[in-house]
């Protein structure tokens, strides 16, 4: 079999993997360090575990129980929010918070404290869970929640899976009435009018989140689309489901990885400038159903291979609204200027909800993700040069999409880190983990060292 | 198939088959072996739709107690009207080799129980003349290997069993239908390094209740199975006597 890849499929490294069969199961012996793993749709390294050992879930995929009258749903960890939506939504009941993809486990929405389009209503997804159980390596089991061992609830929601393994989990649904979003895109011609249509938005809709076109440069810099949506109101209850409703459903596939000439300055600039000129510079409704609004890159199966064999690093960061401008309009003329284009680049702002999880990205501001195909170097000292400006502004940088962020970046972004430590399964660890705690023995030697002290810097400068 | 009892229900082509039924609402009685394994997949049903679902934990290889277990899932659906017989052992060759007692546990759980079970399931479906018995047997069964004939003999010897039984239920409208999966990436399987010629246990699923809509008899599972053992089993004796296979 085939080492399993994170969605970036950069970078790429050598482990073992053990399927995991029930959650009554004691844990693997395995060599190496543990690490459970999902669908693998973080972007970096946080998912993988280099010389060590991944712990597949994909096979705890049972449900335990949904109560149709509450939208309670327990189920065990590698169940997808594919396969929760398929259940919940013909019963009326929609995830209180989704990211842009629907191909990533229950588990994992935990472990990394995912985020959607709703963050400024809804918070993180972690709000939602109720409790989970989880599987340490000494064998014991804790249930967890806001009530019952909270500390282990707080360092394993958005802990990135280095708590233990999450066996099973129950989460809070939210009701819908029906299927349909009521989808607006306002044309931005700039990072201002961005900023300004995005706050203006939160009030009156629950969903947003803006394209933007990093190419674009001067007085467009921050050009884009911001698309804005509710849950469509009753009078479209019961309407049936037509094609218009589903224009991205296409069941396209990329087949095979594109070389790498596709994707250059002049061919994402070209569809850049098209997508932008579509709209005419006006603001227009649409109805259309939640999956394509949600998902529209679900319908491209395996759209990461567009990157071509060497992959791509993504970047998100979120940056403070005090800073915001400047640093926004600093890091999109950095990536702008690097020479390797971003073809998907997303703004969204956060709302002030805090999240139970120690660990979690998610924080007020401004945040803006972007992908750059792996050119090498150049592509590297760029997502570094963007971690940078993201420390100076006060911002952070999101564990899952990251392959590049310096430990001195991670210890600033999370300030919980101490208070984290002493939860980490002395058995588990990831390649992430230990490139951003350099300092740190991956083995048993670490349990219980709640002092936590900082690595020396000159480790930091180890990568 | 409405009342389905599962025999080997926390195997991983019958789970799979598990949830196809509980999408279409099916009332099922789930047998495995271990009761906590056997509650999760349960449950798994029941939050997918099954209009009913009980469970018994108890191992098959208790021949004795078929009969009973028979009546009692009949009893609890309120009827039967289908039968998926999933349980079974891959075994070890070589150990087979070795000890006698190891080749025949391999045959007791493949063939004797599935064998059991298939009398008390055949006359109550012929009785009642409706009913449709889907038995999972392999290609394994279709010629002897010395890489795993023991094994291979306890699912040729089922699917003897059932073409006889087919025969005698044909004029009773009761469906007997053997599915022959090649390989499949299951536990059974996990020390197996995978190639392309395996299978998902999703797949076999689907391939065994399409089968079992269509009342058909002899059925692989991936259908390029059909072609890769008409080969093998066209090789003469003479020259597949010396082959490492």
């Amino acid at each position: 079999m085939r080492s399993p890849q994170s969605w970036g499929r950069f970078p790429r490294v050598a482990q073992e993997t053990r399927a995991l069969t029930w959650r009554s199961d004691a844990l693997p012996s395995a060599p190496g360090t543990l690490l459970p793993h999902g669908l693998g749709r973080s972007y970096g390294d946080s998912c993988l575990n280099a010389d060590g050992t991944l712990l597949l879930t994909s096979a705890l995929d049972r449900l335990i129980d949904f109560d149709p009258a509450t939208g309670v749903l327990r189920c065990e960890s590698g169940v997808t929010l594919d396969t929760v939506l398929r259940l919940v939504a013909p019963r009326g009941w929609f995830l209180p918070v989704t990211p842009g993809t629907k191909y990533v486990t229950v588990g994992g929405a935990i472990a990394n404290d995912v985020h959607g389009k709703n963050h400024h209503r809804g918070g993180t997804f972690g709000r939602y869970v109720r409790r989970f159980e989880l599987l340490r390596s000494d064998g014991t089991r804790r249930v967890c929640a806001p009530d019952e061992n909270p500390d282990w609830y707080g360092a394993t929601i958005g802990g990135l899976g280095l708590t233990g393994l999450i066996t099973w989990a129950e989460v809070q649904l939210v009701p819908i009435r029906n299927p349909y979003i009521l989808q607006e895109t306002v044309p931005c011609e700039n990072l201002d009018a961005f900023l300004d249509v995005a706050r203006a938005s939160e009030a009156d809709y629950e969903f947003t989140m803006a394209w933007v076109d990093c190419l674009a440069r001067g007085r467009k810099l921050g050009r884009g689309l911001l698309f804005r949506g509710n849950f469509a109101p009753p009078q479209f209850d019961g309407l049936p489901l037509a094609k218009s409703h589903l224009s991205h459903g296409s069941g396209l596939a990329v087949p095979v990885d594109m070389p790498a000439f596709c994707l250059n300055r002049l061919s994402v600039s070209a569809f850049n400038w098209l997508y932008y000129h579509r709209q005419r510079g006006r603001p227009r409704q649409r109805l259309t159903h939640y999956d394509p609004f949600f998902y529209p890159l679900d319908a491209i199966y395996g759209w990461n291979r567009i990157y071509g064999a060497r992959g791509f690093l993504q970047f998100q960061c979120v940056v403070p609204y005090s800073t915001a401008r400047d640093a926004l309009r600093e890091i999109l003329e950095r990536s702008s200027r690097g020479g390797v284009p971003s073809f998907l680049s997303v703004l969204k702002t956060f709302g002030d909800i805090p999240s139970p999880g120690w660990l979690s990205f998610p924080r007020q501001g401004v945040t803006l993700a972007m992908d750059f195909a792996n050119r090498g170097e150049k592509t590297w000292r760029l997502v570094e040069d963007l971690d940078r400006l993201t420390r100076e502004a006060g911002g952070a940088v999101y564990p899952a999409k990251d392959a590049r962020m310096s430990p001195e970046s991670f210890a600033a972004y999370f300030p919980r880190r101490e208070q984290f430590l002493p939860y980490l399964d002395p058995a588990f660890s990831s390649s992430f983990w230990r490139r951003v705690n350099p300092a740190t023995p991956s083995l048993p030697a670490l349990e219980g060292s709640a002092d936590g002290a900082t690595p020396p810097v000159s480790l930091l400068a180890i990568r | 198939m409405k009342k389905v009892l599962i025999l080997g229900a926390t195997s991983a082509i019958a789970q799979a088959t598990v949830r196809l039924l509980a999408a279409r609402g099916a009332s099922l009685y789930l047998v495995g072996r271990n009761a906590q394994n056997l509650e999760a997949v349960a449950k798994d049903a029941a939050t997918r739709g099954a209009a009913k679902v009980e469970s018994r934990a108890m191992d098959l290889d208790d021949c004795g107690a078929h009969e009973a277990l028979v009546e009692q899932a009949a009893q609890a659906l309120g009827g039967l009207d289908g039968a998926v017989i999933a349980h079974g052992v891959l075994g070890d060759q070589d150990a087979s080799q070795r000890a006698w007692a190891t080749a025949e546990a391999v045959m007791r759980t493949n063939f004797l129980s599935a064998a059991s079970l298939l009398t008390s399931l055949a006359n109550r479906f012929e009785a009642q003349k409706t009913g449709t018995l889907v038995v999972i047997s392999s290609v394994a069964g279709d010629r002897g290997r010395q890489s795993n004939y023991v094994y291979g003999a306890s699912k040729g010897a089922l699917t003897v069993f059932l073409q006889g039984l087919r025969n005698r239920l044909a004029k009773s409208n009761v469906a007997v239908v053997t599915v022959k999966p090649g390989f499949v990436d299951t536990p059974m399987t996990a020390h197996v390094p995978k190639n392309k010629l395996f299978a998902s246990p999703e797949q076999v699923a689907r391939g065994l209740l399409r089968a079992a809509d269509g009342r058909k008899n002899e059925v692989y599972v991936p259908g390029f199975w059909a072609l890769i053992m008409l080969i093998i089993r066209s090789i003469p004796e003479p020259i597949f006597k010396r082959l490492k296979l």
